[in-house]
């Protein structure tokens, strides 16, 4: 495993080797050899594409979550290691952004202040005005620069956050069931936006679902998680074109499959 | 409909109805004092009082006494304050001493500023010095309190946003962290200078030659109720003011989201 000096240029824009995460007072060696509910993460080992739109599935409170807090830098491994373009992970990284499930915008700035936040070391004042309108627009609040996120819908605050993600130019996008507190209709319509945006900009995705529907839509590769301890199940490549109907043929079957490795088994 | 009032839109309906309930209880207090023929040196009626006031304003004591306690209440809040928010956003940020510190402060709190009146006289001898010494207390030690709560409560998504973007050092503590706690130490600014006004009144009863406190208690030694009484109002009336003042901090567009979220 710790050959990462001599590892050859690799496509895979983030590598999880032998993680582990135990609720802090029993992170002893041996408390992390025995398993027991004090784990959240036990030896999780795959890998995620460059440029993928990786979808995380799994049961609720099954420490995806924890996961990703523990890829962006937030959190730490209690063993194992992350690594992103080879490197270990060590702390948040504003070429990392996270889009987290609400709140995630200072609710004391305007629309615009908090995507301006994204580009807040560029020098050239004229260029981050001109940079911050074309993503307004962009995301669809043209208009709307100098609303506060509590004069803003849920949709609209959502589309604010990713706007101010995007503009930042990440090398990856973490988002952690940013849709979940939308109504249904605005989620697909996020769900449609989020895939111009998987086409337009060149950044790993790495997405938090617990909706089997939207990570068969959205994703180049899902990875299935157990319930805890969790582990990874199943690490599935979807190379299938956009749109997608779900309703007929491989994916279908693919669907299929997941509900029931999921244990659903009637309601399909 | 809401019971806090952020429905109502009738803005002057409401100021007016509170102006007419004003002007009612005034015309019951002078009928009640003619009706029960009550003594003036007892209770003087509201005519007498407003006599009494315009004495004072004419002579020029009046406004001379509110810009004394103003200005004892200004010096010993704005010191509290400066000093008791930076030291809140301290504690608030470092848990450990905030849970050493707390309970010093739990003590020192519940003490009134009047228990301070005899050292405040001996450090300070007498003049402003003592009065500022004891708003300075009634104000700092509440002020650390809202200041420490409202940034230990800071909702933790807004820290890990911030370290994303890489914000850290004093644009950290100036754009994040007293900004998201401002509404509580907003809150801590209202409650306090009302605690201040009412402590002026009481120190100024026994350190100075002048403020409305001392108003009250010269009118009292030269039994002139109307006097004690019209010194009463112009303490609430400009407490009225005062409080209205720090109200307007509430209505500013980056610190309403507390509230609506609630």
């Amino acid at each position: 495993m710790n050959q990462s000096s001599v590892r050859p240029q690799s496509l895979n824009k983030v590598e999880i080797c032998g993680l582990y995460k135990v609720y802090e007072e029993t992170s002893s060696e041996a408390a992390l050899d025995s398993i027991s509910d004090r784990h959240v993460l036990t030896d999780l080992n795959f890998a995620v594409p460059a440029r993928s739109f990786t979808c995380f599935l799994g049961p609720s409170g099954c420490g995806k979550s924890t996961l990703l807090r523990i890829i962006a830098g937030f959190d730490t491994p209690s063993r194992g290691e992350v690594l992103v373009d080879g490197d270990p992970v060590c702390g948040p990284n504003p070429k990392h952004i996270f889009v987290f499930q609400e709140d995630g915008l200072f609710p004391w700035f305007t629309a615009y202040e908090n995507i301006e936040l994204g580009i807040r070391n560029l020098k050239d004042s004229q260029k981050r005005h001109e940079l911050v309108l074309e993503y307004l627009e962009m995301v669809g609040l043209k208009g709307f620069g100098g609303y506060y996120p509590h004069e803003l819908s849920g949709g609209m605050r959502r589309r604010a956050e990713v706007a101010r993600a995007l503009i930042a130019n990440p090398d990856i996008l973490f988002m952690d069931e940013p849709f979940g507190a939308l109504d249904f209709v605005t989620r697909l319509q996020m769900r449609e936006e989020m895939l111009n945006v998987h086409a337009m900009f060149p950044t790993t995705i790495l997405f938090i679902t617990h909706d089997i529907d939207e990570a068969i839509q959205l994703a180049d590769q899902i990875v299935l998680f157990t319930e805890r301890p969790t582990s990874v199940k199943e690490v599935l490549s979807l190379g299938y074109p956009h749109p997608r109907d779900f309703t007929k043929g491989d994916l279908a079957v693919l669907r299929r499959h997941i509900y029931r490795t999921m244990g659903v088994h009637a309601a399909l | 409909m809401s019971l806090n009032g952020q429905g109502l839109r009738n803005w002057f309906a409401v100021r007016w109805s509170a102006f007419l309930l004003s002007f009612f209880i005034m015309a019951l207090w002078e009928t009640a004092v003619h009706v029960f023929d009550v003594k003036p040196e007892r209770f003087p009626g509201v005519m007498q009082v407003l006599r009494g006031l315009w004495e004072l304003i004419r002579d020029g004591r009046l406004l001379d006494y509110i810009v004394a306690s103003l200005f004892r209440v200004t010096w010993g809040y704005l010191l509290a304050v400066a000093l008791a928010v930076p030291l809140g956003i301290f504690l608030g940020t470092k848990p450990f001493w905030r849970m050493a510190v707390n309970p010093v402060i739990q003590f020192m709190r519940p003490i009134s500023p009047l228990a301070w009146i005899p050292i405040a006289l001996l450090w300070f001898g007498i003049g402003d010095n003592p009065a500022i010494f004891l708003i300075f207390l009634a104000v700092f030690f509440p002020m650390v309190l809202f200041t420490t709560s409202g940034v230990a409560g800071i909702n933790p998504t807004y820290l890990y946003a911030a370290s994303n973007f890489g914000i850290t050092g004093h644009e950290f503590y100036s754009r994040i962290i007293l900004q998201a706690a401002l509404p509580e130490i907003i809150t801590g600014l209202r409650i306090t200078l009302g605690t201040a006004w009412l402590v002026i009144v009481a120190a100024e009863m026994i350190a100075v030659k002048n403020g409305l406190g001392y108003l009250i208690v010269d009118a009292r030694n030269s039994l002139r109720m109307d006097q004690v009484l019209g010194g009463m109002l112009v303490i609430g009336f400009i407490g009225l003011l005062l409080d209205n003042l720090v109200r307007q901090l509430e209505r500013l567009p980056s610190v309403r989201w507390k509230r609506l979220k609630q």
